[in-house]
């Protein structure tokens, strides 16, 4: 059961996750979009847009500073177990509750505007789901277990991190994440299935970030020639000039 | 000298009727999916109006275009780069759907089902974003022909910028059509605030197109055009805007819009520019210098330096032809009769237009004087502060010394040929008064009142060694593809989603023919066709040759076999 749950589980929903977004990238470029509903409404999505997105940008540094940070790197440049729990503390709570309520105002507004929940798939509704619960009981973790210390301290930089740098270096240690509190195996849990999904949602944006936008020059300019016509080229009709694309 | 060529329209705004035509062919042609109900590549406004959507012209609150910054350099009026990514959240500046217009269909299903009643059944407005019932307020061109005028004309942002004074006038004296499309800039900024770098200027043709595979529904280049010419399409979650009709471009053929104008007033053609001029340009100081700096990145492409450079650009001789036949050119710069639409957006845009000198008349005439003497109409154009002001704003920064000099011009023009048609000597001083000399007044008058087909359209195709690319028109079924008509809309990440359909125009000979021909075309005999290029030269099916009439029936004239 632990290997199911710790070993086959993970490496699925990641092998999922990496494949089904090379296929997606490679069916369904045109489908590659936030999918954006700011033409119908936009009162409500102007805060909890901009809630949610820098929310879990800093949750998402939280983990990368978590999980994939090993715990003797943060003591080698001298940083305290005080310090490292008040900041994860602080910042992971804030930006958690951040995160936790533009997803609320977000879901609201969806199921609430005619025009927001009629452009509603069932993936996107399969995904709120996943996403909240994730959301949640990541903010559950952070509350119950530092703040108000439910259940005894469990330290997850020694458990639940190395359980997940594991999983990369193909020699997973399940038995670090069934001796993990009940809260972050759900939470774990939940992210996996996230992570499987995550290729055929509208999740896929995360992944178009355009920082290229900061350097790139103000106008594009494409030539048409090396793109000829609206569809590939048929065979036998190739140019003399250039080798096959 | 770096020489590009742009394909680039004039718009005659006196010959525009506000018929619409353009708008619904367009439609037709472009945007008649769902998610695009309330787009449109080409619309036309009642002047003055709010245009589409509401107020757009107001970068005060649209924070369309550019600006420059303290410092002299050329920045989106939106702001920079990082502001753009900070903001990509929530768009803060994009107009609402009630900015455009809630797109409605009618529940047509209740007239056929309604049970027999007292009352005719009434087919109710449905939204088409909620479904529900509506009530229609506003559409595209709720304001048309100034329909509401007291109250939908003051907030008309260009009235805002002339004087109080000309402002109560106008709204009793003028009106007239504005016709617009994407104007194609040299400048766009709708490409510059593309945080994917989706949106591109074809190097050929200067054509501003939307890679839909690339665009990931940002929304801020619907931010950043200040004429509101890119639309979000809220099916797909991708960003549509007019193409130039390039699929028809690419082979010879006008645009939709400029096809089917009733009013001929539409010309298209190349224009030569150094790309090199066009940052300069585009961040002069003053804003009224903007038109002359537009006008100086232009090249003659009669200049024999040009023609070298353009070749050594890459840019075929035949193209160089075509741009020294080039209507806009002589327009823009022979004739110096087009106007660009607000050069003070920094855009460079290349959709020119010809100010309207009808109102004038129509004032001259409503005065009972003679509307066609040249004294008459100079005397107008110069005391008639109203529509010069107007038109100013739209066309020249508010600079009044340009439009008053084309409308001087067209006012020539008229009486010079007045007097021509009346069988007597036309007056030279008419002409040179205007700077112009009677070969120059006629030429325009050619140009702008006889406006031939080919004249209007001077559209080099694209080249032979290209053609293959377009083979699908002639020799493929354009609906030959994976997932084609029958399949459904829809791939399973929701509309549109899946890969690509084939852009396919109607063979440009066969069209050719079909217009230039001086018999209409029978279509009675379309069925017994038969496609040649299917033929496998086997046998003879039906309809390759004419029907054999009955032997003892002799057919006059025609050959018995």
């Amino acid at each position: 059961m632990t290997t199911l749950l710790w070993v086959i589980v993970p490496y699925v929903a990641l092998a999922i996750f990496v494949v089904g977004h090379i296929w997606r990238y490679r069916y369904d470029k045109f489908g590659w979009t936030t999918r954006s509903s700011q033409l119908y409404e936009d009162r409500l999505l102007r805060w909890g847009s901009p809630l949610f997105h820098f929310g879990i940008l800093f949750v998402f540094l939280g983990h990368v500073m978590g999980l994939v940070i090993p715990k003797n790197w943060t003591d080698a440049i001298g940083m305290s177990e005080e310090l490292y729990h008040f900041l994860a503390i602080a910042v992971g709570g804030i930006a958690g509750f951040c995160t936790l309520v533009g997803l609320v105002l977000l879901i609201y507004r969806r199921r609430t505007t005619g025009p927001v929940f009629r452009a509603t798939t069932r993936m996107d509704k399969a995904m709120y789901v996943a996403l909240a619960l994730v959301i949640a009981l990541g903010l559950w973790n952070t509350v119950a277990g530092g703040v108000l210390n439910l259940g005894g301290h469990y330290n997850y930089r020694t458990g639940v991190s190395e359980w997940w740098r594991s999983i990369f270096y193909l020699q997973p240690k399940p038995e670090l994440m069934a001796q993990a509190p009940l809260g972050f195996q759900l939470h774990a849990m939940t992210a996996m299935a996230l992570f499987a999904m995550w290729p055929f949602t509208r999740l896929v944006h995360v992944f178009s970030v355009p920082l290229f936008y900061l350097w790139r020059p103000y106008v594009v300019y494409r030539s048409r020639s090396d793109r000829l016509g609206s569809r590939s080229q048929p065979r036998g009709w190739d140019r003399v000039d250039s080798p096959r694309r | 000298m770096r020489v590009m060529a742009q394909m680039a329209m004039v718009m005659n705004l006196d010959k525009c009727i506000g018929c619409h035509t353009c708008s619904v062919t367009c439609k037709q042609a472009w945007t008649n999916r769902s998610g695009t109900e309330y787009v449109w590549f080409n619309n036309v406004e009642t002047r003055p109006g709010q245009g589409y959507p509401r107020t757009y012209q107001d970068q005060d609150t649209w924070q369309g275009g550019w600006t420059l910054t303290k410092r002299g350099r050329l920045k989106l009026k939106a702001g920079g780069r990082l502001k753009n990514l900070a903001t990509i959240f929530a768009s803060p500046k994009m107009p609402s759907m009630s900015d455009y217009y809630e797109p409605w269909t009618y529940d047509y299903e209740s007239l056929t089902t309604a049970p027999a009643q007292q009352h005719t059944p009434v087919a109710r407005p449905k939204s088409l974003l909620s479904g529900k019932d509506m009530n229609i307020s506003w559409s595209a061109n709720w304001d048309d022909n100034l329909a509401g005028s007291t109250e939908i004309v003051p907030g008309d942002p260009v009235l805002a910028k002339v004087s109080d004074k000309v402002k109560l006038e106008f709204e009793q004296t003028f009106m007239f059509y504005l016709p617009r499309i994407c104007e194609h800039c040299l400048n766009p900024a709708c490409a510059a605030s593309c945080p994917s770098g989706a949106i591109y200027k074809r190097e050929e043709d200067g054509i501003v197109l939307v890679d839909q595979d690339a665009c990931r529904g940002w929304r801020k280049c619907v931010t950043g055009c200040p004429y509101k010419k890119v639309y979000f399409n809220h099916r797909t979650g991708k960003a549509e805007k007019c193409t130039f009709c390039f699929p028809r471009i690419e082979v010879g053929l006008p645009t939709v819009c400029a096809e089917t104008c009733v009013g001929r007033l539409r010309y298209i053609g190349l224009v030569l520019y150094d790309a090199d001029r066009v940052l300069a340009a585009a961040s002069v100081p003053d804003e009224k210098d903007l038109l002359r700096a537009q006008r100086d990145c232009f090249l003659d492409p009669h200049d024999p330096e040009v023609v070298r450079a353009a070749e050594a650009a890459g840019i075929a001789h035949d193209w160089v032809l075509a741009a020294q036949r080039s209507p806009i050119w002589s327009l823009i710069n022979d004739y110096e009769v087009a106007l660009p639409l607000h050069p003070e957006y920094r855009t460079m845009p290349m959709v020119w237009y010809i100010p309207p000198l009808s109102p004038v008349v129509d004032v001259v005439a409503e005065t009972g004087e003679d509307a066609e003497d040249p004294g008459n109409l100079f005397a107008a154009i110069d005391t008639l502060r109203i529509p010069v002001e107007y038109l100013a704003e739209l066309f020249t920064a508010g600079d009044p010394v340009p439009v008053t000099n084309v409308l001087r011009r067209l006012a020539a023009m008229r009486s010079y040929m007045r007097e021509i048609n009346m069988g007597r000597e036309p007056e030279e001083s008419v002409a040179t008064a205007v700077g112009m000399t009677g070969a120059d007044i006629r030429g325009m008058y050619r140009l702008l009142a006889l406006a031939k087909y080919d004249e209007r359209y001077v559209i080099p195709p694209t080249h032979a060694e290209q053609a293959h690319g377009l083979e699908e028109l002639a020799t493929e079924c354009s609906l030959d593809y994976d997932g084609g008509p029958g399949m459904g809309g829809s791939g399973p990440f929701g509309e549109g989603s899946g890969s690509q359909t084939p852009l396919a125009v109607e063979n440009f000979a066969a069209l050719k023919s079909r217009q230039r021909s001086d018999f209409g075309t029978d279509p009675s005999d379309k069925a017994a066709r038969v496609n040649l290029l299917n033929w496998d030269g086997n046998g003879s099916p039906s309809g390759l040759f004419p029907e054999r009439r009955d032997s003892n029936e002799p057919a006059d004239g025609e050959k018995r076999s």
